[in-house]
């Protein structure tokens, strides 16, 4: 048994979420700019030369690269050796979310009530979590704050088992399609196939923040995430949708077993920040 | 690429004119950020036939909601929102005399008509780019609705803000015309 105190939690929480908005992860940097080489559009070049510019401000000054800093998701994965003491673990996450919103200059984007009120809860949480028990004493956190403009381009459907590899990448590539300008192209696709219809959004989710340009272990997936790549690619729209050959600089699959009636597909669209950070207590 | 060209603010109709899509522009003057809680308010003081807290006239707004300033700085990190959910309440400011949108993403044919129709200007700016863009605006203050936080309407003095005309008054939309020459 090892003991894990919730304020560690609230530190490591608050570290992560600072870091996420200010650093670009150097895979995803590495990727912008071979974007760069393979652009042709001028116009395209002229986004992208901005985008990698302005990620350089951003870790320089510590100042968030997107003013859409995000809902804060945390994924965490409790060993189930660890005993947590000194507080919640729910509000540790919260109150490490809180602090580095409001220490960290970050922007305030949550509101209480989706419908009616819709006031600003003015400390950027509740964040949005998931949990998972795992072997092992440690705890593992991965947070991502995720900016709404591409969180509103996603979509899910549940496709017959019978539309196979075919209607996948038909419904993948329509989704950014429709999207066109509005996720802050180039992209990078989240996609979960199988489990349940919310299980399905979660993996996408979780999905978007692998390494970049690394493909799914099952060369089956690998090829299908190529050729969606490619078929983005191919739709023209380009940086920030103004035209040209880089859409999207990855897909990324993560697929669960399902039930024999169904194939759900979820497709979680990112913004070319893909912001997210890890750390172990 | 062509040269950049230099706009100041206010705008009216003889300098909207000549703006064509695909122009890269640098604005310097006055613009607002105003997004969605504050075009709501906006709406409805239109539709009460009330007074609004910033006149509307030769304006442009700039879809956006800036990060807090850190000490020292003018403005925090501040990018262009997706345009489209302002959609329905813009043709009640182009008719009130609105003459510019900084922001991203597809418009709805109902704005756009708006726009040929009172002269008005769309331009993009690159989402995402939020420090950068941050560093060319040199004043920041909150003109009304404090209450809604980062949905307040702020006036900003900026000076060579990179934008690109992508819907111009006559309707010529880069979105629709550039990304088919690069389909394959």
């Amino acid at each position: 048994m090892t003991e894990i105190k919730a304020n560690q939690i609230k530190n490591k929480v608050k570290e992560l979420f600072l870091k996420a908005n200010f650093y670009i992860n150097p895979d995803l940097m590495q990727r912008l700019k071979k974007a760069l080489e393979e652009e042709t559009s001028p116009i395209g070049k002229y986004v992208l030369k901005m985008i990698i510019e302005n990620n350089k401000i951003a870790s320089r000054e510590e100042v968030p690269i997107c003013q859409d800093t995000g809902l804060a998701v945390v994924f965490v994965e409790v060993g189930q050796e660890v005993h947590l003491v000194g507080g919640d673990f729910t509000e540790a996450i919260n109150q490490g979310v809180k602090e580095a919103y409001q220490e960290g200059y970050l922007r305030k984007s949550v509101v209480d009530d989706p419908v009616f009120e819709r006031k600003n809860t003015k400390t950027n949480t509740p964040a949005i979590i998931y949990t998972d028990i795992v072997p092992g004493d440690k705890i593992k956190l991965l947070v991502t704050p995720k900016g709404f403009g591409s969180e509103n381009m996603s979509t899910i459907a549940m496709l017959k088992p019978a539309d196979g590899e075919e209607g996948i990448v038909d419904f993948v590539v329509e989704t950014v399609k429709k999207a066109g300008p509005n996720p802050c192209p180039p992209t990078i696709i989240g996609v979960g196939i199988g489990g349940t219809i919310d299980k399905a959004m979660v993996i996408a989710k979780k999905a978007i923040i692998r390494k970049i340009g690394q493909s799914n272990k099952n060369s089956k997936y690998a090829t299908l995430e190529n050729e969606i790549l490619t078929k983005i690619n191919n739709l023209g729209i380009g940086p920030a949708g103004l035209g040209g050959n880089i859409t999207c600089l990855a897909v990324h699959i993560d697929y669960l077993p399902t039930h024999i009636a169904g194939m759900p597909v979820a497709v979680n669209v990112c913004c070319h920040a893909a912001r997210h950070a890890e750390g172990i207590l | 690429m062509k040269k950049a060209i230099k706009i100041t603010t206010p705008l009216d109709e003889e300098k909207v004119i000549q703006l064509k899509a695909g122009d890269l522009v640098k604005i310097t003057g006055n613009i607002y950020a105003v997004r969605d809680a504050a075009h709501k308010r906006i709406f409805e003081l239109i539709m009460k036939g009330q007074k609004l807290p910033i006149q509307i006239k030769g304006q442009i707004i700039f879809y956006a909601g800036p990060t807090p300033a850190k000490p020292g700085y003018p403005c925090g990190s501040v990018g262009p929102t997706t345009s489209y959910r302002m959609d329905p309440y813009t043709p009640s400011l182009l008719e009130r005399g609105l003459k510019g949108m900084i922001g991203k993403g597809f418009r709805s044919k109902e704005v756009i008509d708006s726009m040929k129709k009172n002269k008005a200007v769309y331009f993009a700016a690159v989402g995402g780019a939020a420090a950068l863009i941050a560093r060319r605006v040199k004043k920041s203050e909150v003109i009304a609705y404090e209450d809604l936080g980062a949905e307040a309407v702020f006036r900003f003095y900026v000076e060579d803000f990179p934008a690109i005309v992508v819907i111009d008054s006559a309707g010529n939309n880069l979105y629709e015309t550039e990304p088919p020459k690069y389909k394959k």
